[in-house]
């Protein structure tokens, strides 16, 4: 680069429109409406995360504390079958020695434990109808998503658009049919049906989703690969899917997302078998009054596999792959 | 190493031809050019040579086998790409190895090759890179080596130089003209760029609407344009055209000049002519400034190339026609100057067809 090597360089440090007094103010004005946005969404989450360690007092007072002993109660009760004991019961209950831990802080409460709940069953039902649904969708959506971006399907658009169309239905009309279509066909309180159920509805968002990454994409890199030796499947496995990778990985975790959050269909759908965490969760009303604390801790333990997840990915979701390497 | 045989080859869009019925043979070890302007239908006869567009019609014959419904995959060429479609998320080195890992070729051979070609194209210090952190010369020297890398039997090169810069481009020709003599594959070069084509090919194959109007080596599309369009579209600026009559051996053309050709030529003329309308064409060296002339023009601009001096002038109103004169020669802007035509340099186009009209005798 020859340019302007006789003048003095120019520093980029310092643009004079970022000193002016209304640069400063209208910044002020963003980052507190940022930050106001920020704590009105946070203040749930916070309330149920500390609920989640707050005692069973605690949880209801008015107004609420902020500062407070955190306990472990709720966890317990969450994960625990609990029977209230009477009194004179309790005091002899109290004396045993063989307690364990969780048993000992149930016992102050006058509470003893029976069992386990069935808590960490629909938590593992949710993952397994979660995760199987989501890689379906993904995986059948690339696939449909490629075709339609690569190839003349015959009657494309109206396809398409049929695709699109088993979105435009309220899903909570067509629960009854499919509630006894399910009973007919077996599949009624099975984590098949809720996989297959999830697919479907996620499909049309997961072939639309793709379809615009994919057509991104372009094709020159797969005729370069078919001309040097491979196959289309191959090609589309070598070529296409690591540079949609930005795209899967966001169709997956909204796929996800709708998956692990579905509560109508999966109360509609299942009873014993194959619940899910969803319509579960405020069934933990608990013995005597609402058990806040309890069901904090079970919104938490549900928040919990997705955030994960969401931040496993968050690379991709962010960083696309194709570097430029393309000059348009 | 191969010859390509096109047997009436074509492309229809519904109605609508990409390409009409062509027929095209490409020698072993030849330099093809297919050169036109954009949508003339050169990329996609490149394209079906390749495998990547299926034919409406016709066949493809590479190397004595038909392949006109063979996947590209089976039929041994490689191709390069105006954008280069280098793959981003593989290094220079996984790029240049990509079509020899189709073969299923052993490491220790992929390895060897890879480390000979970019040898080759002095790219050594480059395979770590990927290709978005490589500038586009480079990067097309990579889609070269990953082209050269399987020694296909012929090169199918789409626009190669066209996404380069300027500079770039002089400097990529001589490099690929240079591969070419060293590997004397058969090479087909798809390019809008008439100098390029002029400066790389053995054949040129100027088409034009799906068309081709010529095939010739780069003297014969220059000197002997089958048709108008090939004779304007090939030099910059292209053959001078001139409409005139003709009649009694001798052509009248505007501003009252009167073009007497060689005495052996109005006979040729005379039964190649539908009509007593003529076009005469001469390319702008072939102007002989001389005082006693039997053409004369008024010179409408001055341009200075350093190398020669091209005059613009005016032959009557609104015919304006270039000619290339010494850059010793003087003129000042509204002079009227003659000339002659050097009769090797000239040909004459029948206007209803746009034809050349053959001259049998002619040097």
């Amino acid at each position: 680069m020859a340019v302007s090597t006789t003048s003095a360089p120019i520093t980029y440090a310092t643009r004079v429109d970022k000193v002016g007094a209304r640069y400063q103010f209208t910044r002020a004005l963003r980052i507190a409406v940022v930050v106001l946005y920020a704590t009105i969404s946070l203040i749930p989450v916070f309330w149920m995360v500390t609920a989640a360690f707050k005692s069973r007092p605690d949880v209801v007072a008015i107004p609420p504390k902020v500062f407070f002993t955190p306990t472990i109660e709720g966890f317990i009760s969450l994960l625990t079958k609990r029977v209230l004991l009477p009194p004179g019961m309790m005091e002899e209950y109290k004396q045993r020695t063989d307690l364990n831990f969780a048993e000992r802080i149930m016992a102050e409460r006058g509470q003893r434990i029976t069992g386990p709940s069935q808590y960490g069953q629909r938590l593992l039902n949710s993952v397994i109808v979660a995760s199987a649904s989501t890689v379906l969708s993904v995986l059948l959506g690339v696939l449909a998503a490629y075709a339609f971006s690569r190839f003349n399907v015959p009657g494309k658009g109206d396809l398409l658009f049929f695709i699109l169309s088993t979105r435009m239905l309220p899903p909570v009309v067509v629960t009854i049919p499919i509630f006894l279509m399910y009973q007919q066909l077996r599949l009624y309180d099975t984590h098949l049906g809720l996989i297959l159920l999830y697919t479907v509805f996620n499909l049309s968002f997961a072939v639309w989703l793709l379809k615009g990454f994919i057509d991104e994409i372009p094709r020159e890199y797969e005729e370069a690969a078919l001309v040097d030796g491979y196959s289309r499947l191959q090609a589309f496995r070598k070529v296409v899917l690591p540079q949609a990778i930005t795209g899967i990985a966001a169709t997956f975790v909204f796929c996800l997302i709708f998956a692990w959050n579905e509560y109508a269909f999966a109360l509609m759908l299942t009873s014993e078998r194959a619940r899910t965490a969803p319509p579960s969760i405020p069934t933990v009303l608990g013995t005597g009054g609402i058990e806040w604390s309890a069901i904090a801790a079970g919104t938490l333990g549900f928040l919990v596999p997705v955030i994960i997840v969401t931040f496993a990915l968050r690379d991709y979701l962010l960083r696309g792959v194709t570097f430029g390497a393309l000059r348009k | 190493m191969a010859d390509i045989e096109l047997r009436q080859v074509e492309k229809r869009f519904g109605e609508q031809y990409a390409v009409r019925p062509l027929d095209l043979c490409i020698k072993n070890g030849e330099f093809v050019a297919l050169l036109g302007p954009s949508g003339c239908g050169k990329t996609t006869t490149l394209r079906m040579i390749a495998g990547l567009e299926t034919v409406s019609g016709g066949r493809i014959i590479l190397n004595g086998q038909d392949v006109t419904w063979l996947k590209p995959s089976q039929r041994d060429v490689a191709m390069v790409f105006q954008f280069f479609a280098l793959y981003p998320h593989l290094t220079a080195w996984e790029n240049i190895a990509f079509p020899l890992q189709a073969e299923g070729e052993r490491r220790e051979n992929i390895q060897r090759r890879v480390k000979e070609v970019a040898e080759l194209l002095q790219i050594e210090p480059l395979l770590k890179s990927r290709p978005g952190a490589l500038s586009s010369g480079d990067q097309q020297r990579i889609a070269l080596a990953r082209a050269l890398v399987r020694r296909p039997s012929c090169f199918l090169m789409d626009e190669p130089l066209g996404a380069l810069d300027a500079d770039f481009r002089e400097t990529m020709r001589s490099e690929i003209k240079r591969l070419h003599i060293l590997q004397n594959a058969t090479t087909v070069y798809v390019t809008h760029d008439q100098i390029e084509a002029m400066a790389m090919a053995d054949r040129i194959v100027v088409m034009s609407q799906g068309v081709v109007q010529q095939v010739g080596t780069p003297a014969e599309v220059y000197h002997t344009p089958s048709n108008l369009f090939v004779a304007q579209f090939i030099g910059s600026p292209g053959m001078n055209l001139v409409k005139g009559h003709w009649a009694d051996g001798v052509a009248t053309l505007p501003g009252g000049n009167r073009y007497t050709p060689p005495p052996d030529w109005p006979e040729a003329l005379n039964r190649g002519l539908s009509s007593s309308g003529v076009i005469v064409g001469f390319r702008p060296e072939a102007v002989h400034i001389h005082p006693n002339g039997q053409l004369a023009a008024t010179v409408y601009s001055v341009d200075l190339h350093g190398a020669y001096t091209m005059l613009v002038l005016e032959m009557g109103d609104d015919h304006s026609i270039h000619a290339r004169v010494s850059r010793d020669a003087h003129f000042t802007v509204g002079e009227t100057m003659r000339f002659d035509l050097n009769p090797s340099m000239v040909r004459f186009f029948d206007p209803k067809n746009e034809r050349a009209v053959p001259i049998t005798n002619r040097n």
